[in-house]
């Protein structure tokens, strides 16, 4: 594996470079909060965040996306057709992605590129991302990525891991897409591996050792899916929810979505916009029947569905990569570290008391 | 606060005890910094959870909506304003509440104090003035008043109204605030300027609906935004899609709004929407002299007619 040294004073001259051949998106800050945006010509990534408020899902999976438009001027010859427009899908490149929201994209991935299934939106735009992180060296309390199946030096998902070095960063290059962004970049300086490696080692071992919070999901798998569905605690996890869209629309690994046609005059388009779990609407249906009429229902599918049907479906752990996003913006403190543990104690000793 | 707490538990429990309610809705500690979690008490252990600090800015008449039991509820005094809100609209019956008032002196905004903090904060304290901020390399002590949520800032009702428990003496409220500076600012625009602004103050919508399922007003069984037949607004990131949202949603609480902050506090983005509550609020005050949930004997001008009401606006 490659790693590349590079000097702090050649970053932005690589960037503008890339420039060139990629759309650049990175952390920026907007008053209070990071988040990822397209850098305009000669603006920078702000690298001093956290983590962004919103995940960088949305590069990938836009909350609106068009997929088609049409007419419905009948004198048109092509009234009523749906055409597929025009999307550029160019290559573009997400700088300072972190390992926990790079591997979420494999965890959705499952979802929209299936050997059944393949959802063209979302597996072009993916393929002409390169994804490159940046270490995690300051994770915040919330985060619970080394037992989520992750790590705040974790490279799957990633096509270059930076690691912070003081003057300058080291470029492990993970894929060929990595090797592509870093030629083009002009990044050329080879760093010494052996001590490349040591030091991107230590910094993983400090980083582990300071994530704080973990969650336990040995016994998900083997716990009955409607035995957990009936537990009484759901009622008490339940009671605080407001049902309103935060946690899905953070969690970098939720991807459900709602397709609506959106007619103006007399052209349209059917576009999809993210949907959540934790809409009445969600479920609704034609009938005016509800089959998840309650917020309990609600708050029950969210995570079971993390927690029990996507382990149970998959067998790849739990649908969730221990960002904390869910736990530090839910407005009424719903914590899934919380909720897991009631769900893996579920039938123990332990699960009277853990509430 | 800790005399709070030991008073709001001690209320709950014999309340739970003499089987006047059926539960007990308050705050459970939460875990993170500066957040703590509604939560229901059904029984004395339960009991020992309920706490208070000033990080109980969700409004709990929120979660009255329709509710059958019979609830004790731990009030501030916006929260007792909304609770008189639902009992006026038959949301709640009066006879089913237990109102245990608190008195307070104000939420502090957790927003504010994350951004005056030079990294994660991992420890907050308090006490009766100052919050103690922790975090990895720093510690720094903040007058509550300055990181007050601002409709705390601007609060003149802090004392619950209604109630049948008070947990603490009555606070000194708040005088000589002005409470709409903001407004006047916003009212001056001209109607550009005020098209701009708002596109600006919504830009940042994810359209999660935080601020409207945090507000105790929002309790229509269908919103409007999720009409089917008819379909009102589009669910697009539509810049006038989410600006109809926000808009109608405030039209919709006008003369009802008690400003309690729970929708701006609820935003993942940061928005304040209450910028256009507030300028209903205002008129409401100015046009009928109305503060909403200040008494359970007078109909909300909105859903009544007087000969006096202004109509200047008939031409």
């Amino acid at each position: 594996m490659k790693v590349i040294q590079i000097d702090k004073e050649k970053w932005a001259d690589g960037l503008d470079r890339l420039a060139g051949s990629y759309r650049l998106f990175a952390p920026v800050k907007e008053e209070e909060f990071y988040n990822f945006k397209e850098l305009a010509k000669d603006e920078a990534p702000d690298l001093n965040y956290l983590n962004t408020r919103l995940s960088p899902k949305a590069i990938i999976y836009p909350q609106s996306e068009i997929m088609f438009e049409y007419s419905l001027d009948e004198s048109a010859e092509d009234h009523h057709i749906m055409k597929e427009v025009d999307n550029s899908y160019s290559p573009q490149a997400v700088i300072g992605v972190r390992p926990c929201d790079a591997k979420a994209f494999l965890l959705v991935r499952l979802n929209f590129d299936t050997p059944e299934y393949k959802d063209p939106y979302w597996i072009r735009a993916y393929e002409s991302t390169t994804l490159v992180g940046l270490a995690c060296d300051s994770p915040c309390s919330s985060c619970f990525c080394t037992t989520a199946g992750c790590g705040p030096y974790h490279e799957e998902g990633l096509d270059i891991l930076l690691v912070d070095a003081d003057n300058h960063f080291l470029a492990k290059v993970l894929t060929e897409k990595g090797e592509k962004l870093i030629k083009a970049a002009g990044w050329d300086t080879a760093a010494d591996e052996a001590e490349a490696g040591k030091k991107i080692e230590t910094g993983k071992q400090a980083a582990e050792t300071k994530i704080s919070a973990f969650v336990n999901t040995d016994r998900l798998p083997e716990i009955d899916t409607v035995e957990l569905y009936k537990a009484p605690f759901w009622e008490d996890v339940s009671f605080s929810c407001i049902n309103c869209g935060t946690c899905t629309f953070v969690c970098p690994t939720c991807w459900c979505f709602d397709i609506q046609d959106e007619n103006h005059g007399k052209s349209g388009v059917r576009m999809r916009n993210w949907d959540s779990c934790m809409f009445p609407l969600f479920t609704v249906h034609g009938t005016g029947h509800n089959p998840r009429g309650t917020q309990l229902h609600r708050v029950r599918q969210r995570f079971m569905h993390k927690l029990k049907y996507y382990v149970d479906k998959y067998d790849v752990g739990i649908q969730c990569v221990g960002c904390g996003r869910c736990v530090r913006s839910c407005p009424v403190n719903i914590d899934i570290r919380r909720v897991c543990e009631l769900m893996n104690n579920y039938g123990t000793e332990k699960d009277s008391c853990a509430a | 606060m800790t005399s709070y707490i030991q008073k709001i538990q001690e209320v709950s429990a014999r309340l739970l005890k003499e089987c006047k309610v059926d539960m007990v809705i308050g705050f459970r500690k939460g875990t993170i910094p500066l957040m703590n979690e509604p939560y229901f008490a059904r029984t004395a252990e339960d009991v020992q959870n309920l706490v208070w600090d000033s990080n109980c800015g969700i409004n709990l008449a929120n979660y009255l909506t329709d509710r059958k039991e019979n609830i004790g509820i731990i009030a501030k005094g916006c929260d007792a304003r909304n609770i008189v809100t639902h009992i006026v609209e038959n949301k709640i019956k009066r006879e089913q509440l237990v109102i245990i008032g608190v008195p307070c002196k104000g939420m502090i905004n957790k927003r504010k104090i994350t951004a005056m903090s030079e990294g994660e904060i991992t420890e907050v304290t308090e006490d009766e003035n100052n919050v103690t901020v922790k975090g990895d390399g720093f510690e720094k002590v903040l007058n509550k008043k300055d990181v007050l949520q601002q409709n705390c800032a601007l609060c003149i009702h802090r004392n619950p109204i209604e109630y049948d428990e008070l947990i603490a003496e009555t606070v000194e409220e708040q005088k000589d605030i002005d409470r709409y500076a903001d407004i006047r600012e916003i009212e001056a625009l001209s109607p550009a300027e005020k098209d701009k602004y708002f596109e600006d103050l919504f830009s940042t919508c994810i359209r999660c609906y935080a601020c409207r399922n945090a507000c105790p007003l929002c309790y229509c069984p269908t919103c409007f935004t999720d009409e089917a037949k008819p379909q009102w607004v589009g669910k697009s990131q539509d810049q006038t899609d989410i600006e109809t949202f926000h808009f109608l949603r405030a039209f919709h609480c006008a003369g009802r709004c008690t400003d309690c902050g729970a929708c701006e506090r609820a935003c993942p983005v940061g928005i304040n929407m209450r910028l256009l509550t507030r300028k209903l609020e205002k008129d409401c005050f100015d046009l009928f002299e109305w503060e909403a949930g200040m008494s359970l004997d007078v109909r909300p001008p909105l859903d009544t007619y007087k000969p006096g009401d202004p109509d200047d606006f008939i031409k």
